[in-house]
């Protein structure tokens, strides 16, 4: 492996590790739209930030493109205020706006500079080992990897300082304003950090990707547990995961890096999405028909403890009678009458079935029920 | 000047651009408004993102850049990127923003994956895709633009052929399951159309802009009327005028990107309508405002001038201002209120200043205070 190919993938983790921790409150405020909107408007601000200032790496880039981030969202809530559009519309509104008026400023007076929209919502990761960071003559490493760093510290930082109160705030907004905390202040400080991180990750990963970093490992974290600080923890392992598998994948194909680490995020989501253990659609198929077996069981159970011992037994409580009278189709029958008997809740003479003890006691607690 | 826009419409490459963003503006315009009242308005976001990966895979299956069939294979991309969206939401506790999110950025992605593999195969033609990415109206072509007519014709037929249909559909969807329409069907063809008229515009717009093609004509439409006929109509005319004032605007002046100029045309629609539409809009409603605050501080100082000749028990018996502005404390205006009741003649002033009802200014505040049951 290259020295370069260790830097890109280390600037990969920090992306996906600084992305993944605001992305967790995003998902769980329900605000995920909003750092759609937020990636594309800060373009708007880094182009005036260039244009005050004609340095690509003045740090008032960043400045400005966090306050265009934080601007987008209150004027979001701006129009919100006035009732006379859906919230959604609101955000579909507002950032097609501000990146349009970043577009139009980009081709018309940038020129040829680095500044060019295809590398703002592309990105291209695999040109970041060339920008270095340079202390005292001394060079220490790709500039992009101490950036994003220093925003996942920030990042970190905030979300453990007010760790109770975020986690207040996202769950019970209500209580939290009655307890004193500023439901506003916390909003504005994460929409800050979405901001920052957003700008940040750009470079790297372009504007639209930022969002599958953000978004998809905490959703898939979601689905796989319900606590906070695990799904935190969870979000950050699978951002990593993603960044890693994603640069192979992009290695092997010769492709976009940042295109096959959102593309990563998508297959980890659907294998999830599949297996989850709780939440998976495998898990929900096989407990559905888990339970319309264990129903199918009772029922026959209950069906026999009815005409145990009565003179009608011997026609009831034969397995090719209970056709006609539960209407299940062969195979649920074989299936609920080998189970049956294989949880000993029945004894079977040929076709004759007989409640053992504990098929009793089953059948006369589900009448209960 | 007047010759030179007679000129440009004249010119048939002109001609074309801005028939070509017109049409994409009456669609998108059209169906945007079912998609925004049906609180969908992020949907066109996710579905235009959805469509990339599907433009790719259809050039590097065809090797052709046919409008038709770049568009086919995005539609086709765009649905199953609905249909994820829609299958997320029903089987996980997850919310429709993040599997809007989380469709957009990761189709997006792999959009991105065929595109730059396709740029390193030794195709001959393969230039000129990521124009979807920005859109670029100055290069449609004559049948591009009749495919796209075509398309619309179809989208346009199917809405106006199912317009009861979809109209129950946007507003009350229970009422229409329970008295047995098909909803949902009636849904996934609704979608459908969305999804069209979406990847009609992506050759214009972009597929980054697209999403502000299918919310802002229709929520600039919403503010000006509450039927549905004329908001589709309203939204239709708004898009399409934005569409073909971008379009010349964006080939006239050098450098000018067609999808961000038509969007921007679209969103000094929505401003002014937000601000200056008739009933709805900011401005209406601040003269609004300001006109029901006037009332109620004159019918206060009448209502107030009654009290103290009950009190009285003479309305002969005149009241200083300063008396009244005490009373009104909290909302004022009493000097003005006066003028405006004496002009009126429900109020007089005595030689000495002090202020009195009339016989029928009595009368009124009498009528006015019944009306609103206190004393």
């Amino acid at each position: 492996m290259f020295n370069a190919q260790i830097e890109i993938q280390l600037i990969a983790i920090m992306v996906s590790l600084a992305c993944a921790l605001p992305g967790v409150f995003l998902v769980l405020r329900r605000m995920a739209m909003m750092s759609d909107a937020i990636s594309h408007s800060i373009l708007l601000g880094i182009v005036l930030a260039f244009f005050l200032t004609r340095d690509i790496s003045s740090p008032f880039l960043v400045l400005a493109a966090t306050l265009t981030g934080v601007l987008t969202v209150s004027l979001v809530e701006l129009i919100n205020k006035t009732r006379l559009v859906k919230e959604d519309a609101a955000i579909g509104l507002v950032f097609p706006a501000l990146f349009s008026i970043g577009v139009i400023l980009i081709s018309r007076y940038a020129g040829n500079i680095h500044l060019d929209t295809d590398a703002v919502l592309l990105g291209e990761l695999a040109f970041a080992p060339f920008d270095r960071f340079v202390i005292f003559g001394q060079d220490i490493g790709p500039k992009a990897f101490y950036v994003m760093l220093g925003i996942f510290i920030i990042n970190l930082v905030f979300i453990l300082v007010f760790f109770k109160e975020l986690k207040l705030a996202t769950f019970d907004a209500a209580l939290a304003a009655a307890f004193g905390f500023s439901p506003g202040l916390i909003h504005y400080g994460l929409m800050s950090l979405v901001s920052i991180t957003a700008v940040g990750a750009f470079d790297a990963v372009g504007s639209i990707l930022v969002v599958a970093l953000m978004i998809g490992p905490p959703m898939t974290a979601y689905l796989l547990t319900d606590r906070l600080s695990w799904m935190l923890v969870l979000s950050g392992f699978l951002g990593m995961l993603s960044a890693i598998l994603g640069y192979w994948l992009a290695h092997f194909l010769d492709v976009s890096i940042a295109g096959s680490m959102a593309t990563m995020v998508g297959i980890i989501f659907l294998v999830v999405f599949l297996v989850a253990p709780q939440n998976g659609l495998i898990a929900i198929a096989r407990r559905k028909s888990r339970q319309k077996i264990d129903f199918a069981i009772e029922m026959l159970l209950v069906h026999l403890l009815n005409h145990e011992g009565l003179p009608e037994a011997e026609r009831e409580c034969r397995v090719n009678h209970l056709p006609e009278h539960f209407h299940w189709e062969q195979s649920l029958i074989d299936k609920v009458v080998t189970q049956a008997e294989g949880k000993n809740y029945i004894d079977r003479e040929k076709d004759f079935l007989i409640l053992t003890e504990s098929g009793q006691k089953l059948a006369e607690r589900s009448i209960i029920r | 000047m007047p010759s030179a826009i007679f000129e440009f419409f004249s010119d048939h490459t002109f001609r074309t651009v801005a028939l070509g963003s017109g049409i994409l503006g009456i669609v998108s315009g059209a169906l945007g408004t079912f998609a925004v009242l049906r609180k969908q308005s992020l949907l066109g976001d996710a579905i235009s993102h959805a469509a990339l990966p599907g433009i790719a895979l259809a050039f590097l299956l065809t090797q052709s850049k046919a409008t038709l069939i770049l568009v086919l294979g995005a539609a086709l991309a765009g649905w199953i990127g609905t249909y994820f969206i829609t299958l997320i939401l029903q089987k996980t506790h997850l919310k429709d923003d993040s599997a809007l999110g989380l469709i957009l950025s990761v189709f997006f992605g792999f959009g991105l994956v065929l595109l730059t593999y396709i740029q390193k195969q030794p195709y001959a033609n393969q230039a000129g895709l990521d124009k979807f990415l920005f859109g670029q109206a100055a290069a449609l072509l004559e049948r591009d633009v009749i495919s796209m007519s075509v398309l619309s014709l179809f989208v346009l037929l199917v809405l106006l052929l199912f317009w009861k249909e979809f109209k129950l559909l946007s507003f009350n969807p229970d009422f229409g399951f329970s008295i047995g329409f098909p909803v949902k069907i009636l849904d996934f063809m609704l979608t459908g159309l969305l999804v069209l008229a979406i990847v009609i515009g992506l050759q214009t717009v972009g597929v980054v802009l697209m999403s502000a093609m299918i919310v802002a004509p229709a929520a600039a439409a919403r503010q000006w009327t509450d039927r549905l006929g004329r908001m589709v109509l309203l939204s239709a005319i708004f898009g399409a005028l934005s569409g073909v004032i971008g379009a010349i605007f964006s080939s006239t002046t050098a450098k000018l990107p067609t999808g961000p100029t038509i969007v921007l045309c679209l969103t000094v629609f929505v401003i002014i309508s937000i601000l200056f539409a008739s009933q709805r809009g900011l401005l209406w409603r601040w003269i609004k405002e300001q006109r029901n605050r006037r009332r109620l501080q004159v019918e206060a100082v009448l209502n107030d001038l009654l009290i103290l000749a009950e009190q009285h028990g003479d309305i002969q018996h005149g009241h200083p201002i300063e008396v009244l502005r005490t009373m009104s404390i909290g909302h004022g205006g009493v000097d003005r209120s006066l003028q405006e009741l004496r002009a009126r003649n429900w109020v007089n002033q005595l030689p000495s200043g002090n202020w009195i009802l009339t016989k029928e200014g009595y009368n009124w505040a009498k009528k006015l205070s019944g009306k609103e049951g206190n004393s």
